[in-house]
């Protein structure tokens, strides 16, 4: 599972990065490229749906979802405690 | 009594002396404004280190609370002053032009004014259509603002604007401009039902030749996130407890009177002033629960700016703003017409009307629908003494 191509998959789908997503780099801010709350809100259910994962509320933060990296990080984690 | 409340009350006398004026012509509270100054209690919440007394929003919310007893225009005016300082506080540490200003509104008791509203995009604190343009070394900024708080008795406006001319409405930045560095011209006149002296009139505000360094380095985003929304929940929630807590006590005073003109009876009205009672101790509790939690948070941005926490500042102020309304109504149904006249000690039709702005400050309609997207994600902790 490519878990950094999927997390770009769904940004395409969402607003404010509809045919860009391949252009951001990892660490771009997504709040700074027009992310707003309720994308937000979008882009935390749907990566819930794809990777069968559920955000804690204390992963429920502008930080987990800042960027790329942080949403990989945060998903990696979840993941893993699914697993283990 | 502590320092600041003894500061606080003296205020409040001056506020409360004015209060009907201020109403009555729609004007500035000028007195209470000077008085907060010569209290010193603009600069309260700046850090020590720049002339401040470092007080908390707690702190802050006590002192709106007193003020919103004796004369709401006037403690709206201290709120949404202390709401913009908190930004610059919790932002504006690693800037020094910002620094320096924190310096100056401590030391000659700066009044701050918002400007986020508008023409075309209303209410909607996120998005902006002005954009800040950039040439060199300083910007320019010219906004259609249909509503500025005082914005002709303030010493500078905290102005959101769009990063760049072709950023997306969302992407704002927000940026100090002092007052001798714009120019306002009225668009629009605040007659309105209540909170008549805050005068929110409409401006056209027109900034050019200003240095860069005066935009905040945070996005506002991150600035609304992480101060914005809790300190304007908390406080505006601790001026209607003021409103209403003035209420209930003219209801209280007006029961007692009647019970000792007919000693061995209760009054038919203790039984609404006990329902009058029961709401209001549920609302108080309602507030210093949201401050405790604050508190507990110690400025923790991931805490304040989690899906939780802005879904627990909404509920706040749908439920205080609509409490606030109910109260200060029972207690008018309590006093009776000495309450609806204008020339009673018992009056309650200014609080009433100024009590009315209070679901309508950020419409209550548009808060709950935001708590709707944030309740898609959100889950509980089903604890009760944490979160």
């Amino acid at each position: 599972m490519n878990i950094a191509q999927d997390i770009r998959e769904i940004l395409g789908s969402n607003e404010a990065f509809a045919g860009k997503a391949d252009q951001l780099s990892e660490d771009d801010s997504l709040f700074d490229r027009g992310l707003d709350s309720f994308g937000s809100v979008q882009l935390m259910l749907a990566l819930e749906e794809r990777f069968n994962i559920e955000f804690p509320d204390e992963l429920l933060n502008r930080k987990s979802f800042s960027s790329i990296r942080a949403i990989r990080e945060a998903v990696s984690t979840l993941i893993q405690q699914e697993a283990a | 009594m502590s320092t600041f409340a003894a500061r606080a009350e003296r205020v409040a006398a001056v506020a409360a002396r004015h209060a009907d004026a201020v109403d009555r012509e729609g004007r500035f509270p000028e007195e209470a404004v000077a008085a907060l100054k010569a209290e010193r209690l603009l600069g309260l919440q700046i850090p020590g280190q720049f002339g401040g007394e470092g007080a908390g929003l707690v702190q802050i919310a006590e002192l709106c609370s007193t003020l919103g007893q004796a004369c709401s225009a006037a403690a709206m005016v201290f709120a949404m002053h202390h709401i913009k300082v908190s930004s610059l506080v919790t932002h504006g540490l690693d800037s020094p032009w910002h620094g320096r200003l924190m310096e100056r509104i401590a030391r000659e008791q700066l009044l701050v004014a918002s400007s986020t509203t508008e023409a075309g995009i209303g209410g909607d604190l996120r998005n902006s259509l002005c954009a800040v343009e950039t040439t060199g070394e300083v910007f320019a900024l010219g906004k259609d603002a249909s509503v500025i708080s005082y914005g002709a008795r303030a010493d500078l406006i905290l102005a959101t604007a769009r990063r760049h001319p072709d950023a997306a409405t969302s992407d704002q930045v927000l940026v100090a401009l002092m007052a001798d560095q714009i120019s306002l011209v009225r668009t629009g006149d605040w007659d309105t039902l209540g909170m008549r002296g805050t005068c929110s009139d409409g401006f056209r505000l027109e900034a050019r030749n200003v240095p860069v360094e005066q935009i905040l380095p945070k996005p506002f985003a991150e600035i609304a996130a992480q101060s914005m929304l809790a300190s304007s929940h908390l406080l505006w929630s601790s001026v209607w407890y003021g409103i209403a807590t003035y209420a209930v006590d003219r209801a209280r005073a007006f029961v007692q009177a009647e019970a000792r003109r007919r000693p061995g009876q209760v009054p038919p009205t203790a039984l609404r002033l006990a329902e009058v009672s029961n709401a209001h101790q549920a609302m108080r509790g309602t507030i210093v629960s949201a401050l405790r939690r604050f508190e507990d948070a110690h400025g923790d941005a991931d805490t304040i700016g989690s899906v939780g926490f802005c879904v627990m500042l909404n509920n706040l102020k749908v439920t205080v703003s609509d409490m606030a309304v109910e109260i200060v109504r029972g207690a008018l149904a309590i006093v009776g017409l000495a309450g609806y006249r204008n020339d009673t000690p018992f009056s309650l039709g200014r609080p009433l009307r100024d009590v009315l702005s209070a679901p309508l400050m950020i419409g209550n309609d548009r808060i709950l629908a935001n708590t709707a997207k944030l309740l898609l994600v959100q889950k509980g902790s089903g604890q009760l003494m944490s979160a």
